[in-house]
């Protein structure tokens, strides 16, 4: 979580101790970093097996709170759970997302109500990162490049204090300025949903109309503090390094010896944050969905957090780490593609 | 701060021309921390976020003399709910008609109390095994290093609210869930550090010399990871009043107790947003960002004082 405390190199560079000459590329690396995140994904798995089991309390207790519930389907739930530890483990394991219990909001399968929830959120997600990271990185640039000056004293102000900032009360703000308006602000955009109730969605002003409901929530997840930070610490650092001194003995433009040389070597930490990030983003959509009324994923855990609707809470966890696993293989695969340093 | 290399036991006293061991440690000490202190005062942005933790500290602990408790009860709220800032009620009142800034100032109590608390557990596990997994080389480090891994992969948030939900709400388990969540950060940050450490010399001597696993970890290793692992800590802790802000915020924090999460979950809740109540989210709000940022900036500061290879952070 310290991303801030933390040397963003040292989280690429988890790397083994010897390579032999000639062989041992990408494809060796590839191999072994799959591998690793293939014990990572079994221990999530198991994790969550038994992470709803060894917690105390009646889960049918829970399970049932406060609803009606006839004789014969609590003798039911009751039998599904006291089957043998072993037999609910295999159950599990040969399909993790098929509970023995529906979801008890929803009163459907579990994979069911999740499988509607899943697009909003991948909307929303790839469109705040793709945000952060665009203008995180234009921001870190210049600061790095103006280092002490003023762009770069206002920036680093401005990203430190978003980076404090709780994401779900900037969300707030800017609805309650921006969407309920206040003062001379005009309340022009939506409190919330994903379009307006009977926009037909595949027509142009059917997108536009989701474009704008999507506007604020984008804004507000756009986590780009970080990458600001990490891109100028990283291209501050590159910019000691020799060969740019001898890019500009060349007679190189300053510009030049930005994007060919420096920019290139000092992304590498910012790209692989990007996808490192995707536990805090996923964590971030929670709360920004449930402000703006998103009906994604975030949204939902709330609402299963609230029930409780443990069934459904333990398939989203499940959801939400087998991604982070996955993101975190991805950024490994990638920096290992770009930067040979890595897979030594 | 690292003048505990040589340890008592081992080194003979009085063999340092003149002055005795003791005295020279003692000498060497003072002068470590005045050479610490005027780096740090030399960092503007650092000693500003001290000073904003100060007057924080001073407002949680004086809340119970400035605003009595009775104002706190719902029942015997003197406003109207959602009230404009006025004369009477500086920062308006939220739905119950309690004034907001007795709010804020009651709430700043549990914010730093959970911050403190959780970052303390945190802090303790992370160095723990982060130490651990660096200083035993056969397989009881590495399943430690794996552990580390593994918890550092599952998101944070996810986490935090399965374990709210099936632990109960209250003060104690925020503090516990927070601190179990947060620590393969600073584990993994110890472990690099201990690597840097055991691989010195002076390491090997107390080795050599017998002393045995404990005796390098409490008396060699621990003092010199110690610095890193307090700037470490300031940065936790701004994390861990964000955590509790939104785990409240998701309405898991303790019902009985008011906390700035909680009271933009009320906010949240009672509609502050369709009917533009914007003084009951701005200062809660705003008051969780002076404090992270404080907290941030102090660790920044710490960083740069305590590794010199940082100052281009």
């Amino acid at each position: 979580m310290s991303v801030l405390a933390a040397d963003p190199a040292a989280t690429v560079a988890v790397a083994p101790r010897r390579r032999r000459r000639g062989e041992g590329g990408v494809g060796r690396y590839a191999v072994r970093r799959t591998l690793s995140a293939g014990a990572t994904l079994v221990f999530v798995v198991v994790f969550n097996f038994f992470l709803f089991r060894v917690l105390p309390g009646d889960p049918i207790a829970l399970y049932t709170r406060g609803r009606n519930v006839d004789r014969e389907r609590l003798a039911e739930l009751r039998r599904a759970l006291n089957r043998p530890l072993t037999e609910q483990f295999w159950s599990y394991i040969q399909n993790p997302f098929s509970q023995a219990i529906d979801s008890t909001r929803f009163s459907r399968p579990v994979w069911e109500v999740i499988g509607d929830r899943v697009w909003p959120t991948l909307l929303l997600l790839g469109v705040s990162t793709a945000l952060a990271a665009g203008i995180g990185i234009w921001l870190g640039i210049r600061s790095a490049w103006e280092r002490g000056g003023r762009f770069d004293r206002i920036s680093t102000g401005v990203t430190l204090t978003l980076y404090a900032m709780p994401e779900f009360w900037l969300g707030m703000l800017l609805l309650i300025v921006l969407s309920t308006g206040v003062g001379v602000f005009p309340g022009i955009f939506p409190s919330g949903g994903v379009s307006s109730p009977g926009e037909d969605t595949s027509s142009i002003s059917g997108v536009l109309d989701i474009a704008w409901h999507l506007t604020l929530p984008a804004l507000t997840l756009a986590y780009l503090a970080e990458y600001s930070l990490v891109m100028r610490s990283s291209l501050v650092d590159e910019m000691s390094q020799d060969y740019l001194l001898t890019a500009r003995v060349k007679g190189l433009m300053d510009r030049l010896v930005r994007r060919r040389h420096a920019v290139p070597n000092a992304m590498l930490p910012t790209i692989s944050l990007i996808f490192l990030n995707i536990g805090f983003v996923v964590s971030g959509a929670i709360t920004v969905e449930t402000v703006f009324s998103w009906p994604g994923l975030g949204q939902l855990s709330y609402e299963a957090i609230r029930g409780p609707d443990v069934a459904l809470l333990q398939a989203i966890f499940l959801l939400f780490s087998l991604a982070v696993v996955v993101a975190n293989l991805l950024a490994d695969l990638l920096v290992a593609a770009m930067d040979p340093r890595v897979r030594q | 701060m690292n003048s505990r290399n040589g340890s008592p036991e081992i080194v003979p006293s009085g063999s340092s021309g003149g002055l005795s061991q003791r005295t020279l440690v003692r000498v060497r000490r003072k002068e470590t921390r005045r050479r610490f202190l005027s780096a740090f005062l030399a960092q503007r942005s650092g000693v500003a976020g001290l000073a904003v933790l100060g007057l924080f500290a001073v407002l949680a602990l004086l809340a119970p003399l400035l605003f009595d408790s009775s104002q706190l009860d719902v029942t015997r709220a003197t406003g109207g709910g959602l009230e404009a800032p006025s004369g009477e009620f500086w920062l308006g009142t939220d739905e119950n008609g309690r004034p907001v800034l007795a709010l804020v100032v009651w709430g700043a109590r549990v914010s730093l109390v959970v911050g403190l608390a959780a970052t303390l557990i945190s802090m303790v596990i992370g160095t723990l095994v982060g130490i651990g997994s660096a200083h035993f080389r056969g397989w009881f480090g590495g399943l430690l290093e794996r552990i580390t891994d593994w918890f550092l992969v599952i998101p944070f948030l996810p986490l935090a609210i399965v374990l709210a939900t099936v632990l109960g709400q209250s003060l104690l388990t925020i503090i516990a869930v927070i601190g179990l969540t947060s620590w393969p950060g600073t584990a993994r940050l110890v472990r690099a550090q201990t690597l840097a450490v055991e691989a010195r010399p002076y390491l090997e001597r107390a080795k050599v010399l017998g002393g045995g696993d404990w005796h390098q970890m409490s008396r060699h290793v621990l003092p010199n990871v110690m610095p890193l692992v307090l700037a470490n800590t300031t940065l936790t802790v701004a994390i861990a009043i964000l955590s509790e802000t939104t785990l409240s915020f998701l309405g898991l924090g303790d019902p009985f107790r008011i906390s700035w999460g909680t009271m933009l979950d009320n906010a949240f809740s009672n509609g502050a947003i369709s009917s533009g109540a914007w003084w009951y989210l701005l200062s809660p709000g705003l008051c969780v960002v002076a404090v992270v940022l404080a907290f941030t900036l102090v660790g920044r500061a710490l960083e740069v004082v305590l590794d010199p290879r940082r100052t281009s952070l």
